[in-house]
């Protein structure tokens, strides 16, 4: 599951979100009852071996990784930090980092307020055919990375392109998809496609579960449906808001499958350091510097940690 | 889009029930209705939604629609409708044997990931859940924190290392390469422990001692059996994950013949832009379309399964 985080790691929210909240208040509940023994780790000591497995040696290993060099003379050496020195003054990286920035700061935001409007219109009641609605927006959720985007990247090109179509029928010139200023875009629409329906869901739920009571108290006091909108139901739902920014950040900051796929398609226009991702796969795969691949896996995970616990803080804050 | 139909409809029924509060408490509430006025369907919002299902809808039509085309269809006709020759049959029949049915070898790789990762995975997350849920023992508070910290952790940050890992183990180009790292699954250990909190009383189990079960057996036979609803739904979603899986597989196997389904239709696609290579953009999309079709059959049947599986964590507030 780690990795495809923008989708796997998102199911965390449906779940942790008013849930979360009330598990650290309540605090343990087999406390209650349970005899404090080992008989437990029976039962999570196989996650917990694997977990340590695929989770916690490599990202030992990662940093050990980042200390090292791959040296032409002397082999490999210890080089402290001087990796992260490099990655720091790496415009390549810079690049790749300002590029899923954008693609964060304008993606997320659409994908999210789409997500929200489509859960408030279900949970309205308003809509006919509201399980058609509901079932159809989270349709693209099954669908690979890899058909979607095989699929987008087709519809966009100009072989057998849905868009030269639409041109030739009209006889207009819509600007090319794949084109460098665009693509950054068309990778957005498709990422979209994909998450739109599930974040709906999430915010679905967490709108299903609050209490009746509120909106008649509201209704006697006379708010209207905008009124208890944002008195009410955002407010109910800010935790589920928040994480699924952060997780939708968190998967902004790894984006892979999508540029790699259309990077066929796009060669110009989508380098091998596009997104920090690619650059790193780049890094490893193509030019053999695990060294310095892991240092900028490092220095991503990093940078992704700090932001999500930013967003955290503020949203949490803004709770209280 | 939607917001401001609701709220421009809104208002008008709301404030009318002030002055008449008696009245309103004949009409019984609707259970799902979620507005403090009786809701009123809205074609309007209809409407408006209806553009973001056309988003969601249009690129599934273009797929189903391309996979009845010959290659050369697809070149000559409008995207959204069929072309003069249905080779739909065809095209099915081609994708499962061209090159020596490879497309069925990748599905039953697909298929071997699926059933041992996601139904490994799924298995590691009940047992995890229920140990968490219904067992204090020395360093379960660690445990949890360290796993729900680790899913913050960056997928690639992973990625070389673990890569570097099995290579040295010789795991790479083994399809244990691709299942393991899979076993692990955050989110379903998660909604494993939230559902066993809820879903087994203590009583049960402390009876199921008293009878004189083991633990191994009080959880197979008296447990397990209650934990069903969480463990479809932890099961349906890292299905998709595991079918869905590119980025693992990609960098672990180098073998075609261990290629699951996504990494295979990439090759496909890369074909026609290798030199000598010959494009076949019409197995491309029929076998995209024969890869979501699972998925989206067992989404669309299992609808009752994952849509409670993903309210199950709001129902106890």
């Amino acid at each position: 599951m780690l990795w495809r985080p923008s989708g796997a790691t998102e199911k965390g929210t449906a779940m942790a979100t008013p849930q979360s909240v009330y598990a650290g208040r309540t605090a343990s509940p087999p406390a209650r009852r349970a005899r404090r023994s080992w008989t437990g780790w029976g039962f999570i000591g196989p996650f917990t071996l694997v977990f340590a497995l695929v989770f916690l040696a490599p990202i030992a290993y990662s940093v050990h990784l980042s200390l090292f060099q791959d040296r032409l003379v002397g082999g490999t050496t210890f080089v402290g930090l001087d990796n992260y020195e490099q990655a720091l003054r790496d415009s390549e990286f810079w690049a790749g980092l300002g590029r899923v920035s954008l693609f964060l700061a304008v993606q997320v935001p659409v994908m999210l307020f789409l997500a929200l409007l489509m859960a408030l219109a279900l949970d309205s009641g308003r809509l006919y055919g509201k399980g058609f609605f509901r079932v159809t927006i989270f349709l693209p959720y099954a669908v690979p990375a890899v058909v979607a985007t095989l699929m987008w990247g087709f519809m966009y090109g100009t072989r057998f392109g849905l868009l030269g179509d639409v041109n030739e029928a009209l006889g207009t010139s819509l600007p090319d998809p794949l084109s460098p200023d665009l693509v950054l875009a068309s990778i957005g629409t498709i990422v979209t496609w994909e998450f739109v329906g599930y974040n709906m869901l999430i915010f679905y739920a967490a709108l299903r579960v609050i209490p009746h009571s509120l909106y008649e108290a509201a209704e006697i006091d006379g708010a209207g449906q905008l009124r208890v909108i944002t008195a009410i139901k955002l407010p109910a739902i800010r935790g589920a808001l928040v994480i699924a920014t952060i997780f939708s950040i968190i998967g902004s900051f790894q984006l892979f499958n999508e540029p790699s796929i259309l990077q066929s398609l796009a060669p110009n226009a989508i380098t091998t350091s596009y997104t920090p991702n690619l650059y790193t796969y780049a890094l490893s795969f193509s030019g053999q510097q695990h060294n310095y691949a892991a240092t900028v896996a490092i220095v991503m995970g990093l940078v992704t940690m700090v932001i999500a616990y930013v967003v955290q803080l503020r949203g949490m804050r803004k709770a209280a | 889009m939607g917001t401001p139909a609701t709220t421009t409809a809104r208002p008008a029924p709301a404030r009318r029930s002030r002055p008449a509060p008696p009245p309103r408490l004949r009409t019984p509430r609707r259970r799902r209705g979620g507005s403090p006025a009786r809701p009123r369907r809205s074609v309007l919002l209809t409407a408006l939604s209806a553009l973001v299902v056309l988003y969601t809808l249009v690129p599934l039509a273009w797929l189903v629609i391309s996979a009845t085309k010959t290659q050369s269809g697809l070149a000559g006709s409008f995207g959204l409708w069929f072309d003069g020759d249905f080779a739909f049959f065809g095209n099915i029949a081609d994708t499962f044997t061209y090159d020596d049915g490879v497309f069925t070898r990748w599905l039953l790789n697909t298929l071997l990931y699926v059933v041992l990762g996601a139904g490994g995975a799924t298995f590691l997350a009940v047992l995890g859940g229920y140990a968490l849920a219904k067992f204090d023992f020395p360093g379960r508070r660690g445990v949890f924190a360290v796993v729900i910290g680790a899913v913050a952790v960056p997928g690639t940050a992973l990625a070389v290392p673990t890569f570097l890992m099995f290579s040295e183990m010789g795991l790479t180009n083994t399809p244990w390469a691709v299942i393991i790292p899979s076993l692990i699954s955050p989110f379903g250990l998660y909604l494993m422990w939230v559902f066993a909190t809820e879903a087994i009383p203590a009583e049960l189990m402390e009876a199921a001692r008293v009878d004189g079960a083991g633990e191994i057996r009080t959880f197979f036979q008296v447990c397990l059996p209650l934990l069903a609803p969480g463990t479809v739904t932890v099961l349906l979603f890292t299905m998709v994950q595991t079918w869905n899986n590119y980025f693992l597989p990609l960098i672990m196997i180098k073998d075609p013949d261990w290629y699951p389904l996504t990494l295979g239709l990439k090759s496909w696609n890369d074909q026609a832009s290798t030199a000598g290579g010959e494009p076949v953009f019409h197995l491309v999309i029929t076998g995209s379309l024969l890869t979501i079709v699972p998925l989206v059959a067992a989404f669309l049947l299992l609808q009752r399964f994952w849509q409670s599986g993903l309210a199950a964590g709001s129902v106890k507030q």
